[in-house]
């Protein structure tokens, strides 16, 4: 059962990911400092298939793509939230980190909510209220690069 | 259809005639940008998608800014990354210690970014460009591995918000606060996914260094790029520093904004912002007096000559407070020079401040002035986020450089009209 972790709007890359550790842009060294400076007991809590909740503009401030890789590199399945700033948006397509922009399910999910997300619909199912939301689709284009797994995957494909 | 002043920009890009908000293009690329932090990542994802070849040997840039001179062994070996690959691949815009200088001052110091071009830098404040009538905006590292492998990058094309500036401005106003004071109006998603346009009779009043720090904020309010008109100003700037064909771009006089905002200068007031976000904002009155340990001059905000030049003029036969450690950290090796000829390398080291080599270092928390618990310091970087500049019992309050200037002479918050 995924957990819920919830947090607030504006959850920006410096608290994802403190500048003192990019000098090690190692996926699983990223994990372990893991939003570390909004929820200390993030990254030894996390479990493989948890997932994110949060406000608006999630992700804002730097273009470090150690951001949603951090996030990646702990196992969590998805970030839900109002919406994204736009360069992490970009980075987690491009790294192949499954977002979902939804204003319902952000504000009605709470920390330890049961929840399914399906990302191919779009219908996030909120077990233990018996509710489900549908996050915004993809464009086309962006569906294309998750599909081939990755930026750089469809560039190869296309050449 | 009328087209906006950065949907121009992007159509000419893509080779189209037209673009309208929400579209995706393809846009051929100027220049693509990276640093020691993120573009030993984007090295690393190009050569694991199995790129041989970079696009163009002129058009990318890699600058080690961050953690150089190298802070410790890791960022020694990023750097190493970065210097095996310029050589590799004879990238002709690599600048190490010695020649480097923060990248969003440098880049339009040696010419790399001129009116009318396509930008994209693996780093937020790529959007500094704007100033000079281009369009640059932050990606990431992925996406500065495919610019550099296929010279385009993919875009949304923007809606725009068209920010009007009317009067001019007053004494110890600059900038900075004409940007802290939109980002507080909007809030730091407020332009989420679109352009900010600059327009109006108080830009042409604004030299090219208030221009640039404007720009290089536009992030911080979630703008994708932040641009101004070409005009003289912007002319004689570029003079000597390219050969290229600068390309001048005007939005149609029917171009579609979301919403206009004005900002009457006249009445506008030195502005900070205080923990934990840029949207903060407070008028100096509102703020002076707050305890202080720490004053930060410099970054790509605001390490310009007029930062420099409105910082000294302040200090100048003042001394910083004893509480107070002062950074002066100048953003290029020739803003440095030029502060040495004009003394005012001698003002900051006689009025008790430090003088650094040309890095971001405090800025995001990395080096040469990091904060310790509890601390509070006034800086004029751009982001106050939890965390930023040391743990996250530090405090950051964000200003211009003459409001960080006299808050280091008074030993706290201060509005440089108050001093004696
Ligand atoms: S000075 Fe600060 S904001 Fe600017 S590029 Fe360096 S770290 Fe980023």
């Amino acid at each position: 059962m995924a957990r819920v972790y919830k947090y607030q709007d504006n959850v920006d890359t410096d608290v994802i990911i403190p500048a003192r550790y990019l000098n090690e842009p190692d996926p699983a060294a990223l994990a372990r400092h893991c939003m570390e400076d909004i929820d200390q007991g993030f990254a030894a809590a996390v479990q493989p298939g948890d997932i994110i909740v949060a406000g608006f503009n999630f992700g804002c401030g730097s273009s470090r793509e150690h951001a949603p890789v951090a996030i990646k590199a702990c196992g969590v399945k998805c970030v839900i939230a109002k919406s994204f700033a736009r360069i992490f948006y970009r980075n987690a397509i491009n790294v192949g980190f499954p977002i979902m922009e939804c204003m319902e399910a952000a504000e009605d999910i709470e920390a330890g909510d049961s929840i399914d997300v399906d990302f191919a619909s779009g219908v996030i199912t909120n077990n233990t209220k018996h509710k489900t939301y549908q996050a915004e689709a993809f464009p086309e284009f962006v569906n294309q690069i998750i599909a081939a797994g990755g930026l750089l995957n469809s560039l190869k494909n296309r050449a | 259809m009328p087209m906006t002043m950065t949907q121009k920009i992007l159509a000419a890009h893509a080779g189209l005639d037209h673009v309208t908000a929400g579209q995706m293009i393809e846009a051929k690329l100027d220049l693509v940008l990276g640093n020691d932090i993120t573009a030993p990542v984007a090295i690393k994802e190009f050569e694991k998608a199995g790129f041989d070849k970079v696009f163009s040997t002129e058009k990318i840039a890699l600058v080690l800014d961050h953690s150089t001179p190298c802070k410790d062994i890791k960022s020694a070996q990023l750097c190493a990354i970065v210097r095996d690959f310029a050589n590799q691949h004879n990238i002709q815009n690599f600048f190490d210690v010695g020649t480097v200088g923060i990248e969003h001052a440098l880049i339009p110091e040696h010419g790399l970014a001129i009116a009318g071009d396509a930008i994209i830098g693996a780093d937020s404040h790529t959007c500094t460009y704007g100033a000079l009538g281009a369009f640059s905006t932050g990606i990431g590292s992925t996406d500065m591995a495919a610019g550099m492998a296929t010279g385009t990058a993919w875009f949304k094309v923007p809606a725009a918000i068209k920010v009007v500036l009317t009067g001019k401005k007053q004494v110890y106003v600059s900038g900075k606060d004409i940007i802290l004071h939109l980002i507080g109006l909007i809030g730091v998603d407020g332009a989420l996914y679109q352009s900010l346009e600059f327009t109006g009779e108080g830009v042409s009043a604004l030299s090219m260094d208030d221009r640039f720090t404007i720009s290089n904020m536009a992030i911080e309010c979630g703008a994708k790029n932040g641009i101004f008109p070409v005009d003289e100003k912007t002319m004689a700037y570029l003079k000597g520093r390219t050969d290229r064909e600068v390309r001048v771009y005007t939005p149609d006089v029917d171009a579609e904004y979301v919403r206009t905002i004005t900002i009457n200068l006249d009445t506008l007031r030195p502005t900070v912002s205080l923990p934990h976000l840029p949207s903060n904002t407070r008028t100096i009155d509102q703020a002076k007096g707050m305890p202080l340990n720490q004053v930060v001059i410099g970054s790509c905000t605001n390490g310009r000559m007029q930062d420099l030049r409105e910082a000294a003029a302040i200090l100048n036969g003042r001394k910083v407070a004893k509480n107070i450690r002062c950074i002066v950290i100048p953003a290029t090796q020739e803003i440095y020079l030029q502060a040495m000829e004009e003394g005012l390398v001698k003002i900051f080291i006689e009025s008790g401040c430090a003088f650094s080599t040309p890095t971001c270092g405090p800025c995001l928390g990395g080096h040469m002035g990091v904060l310790a618990d509890n601390e509070w310091a006034i800086s004029t970087t751009n982001r106050n986020f939890v965390g930023r500049m040391g743990p996250t019992t530090s405090m950051i309050i964000l200003s211009n450089p003459a409001v960080a200037a006299a808050s280091a002479v008074a030993g706290c918050v201060a509005d440089p009209a108050d001093l004696t």
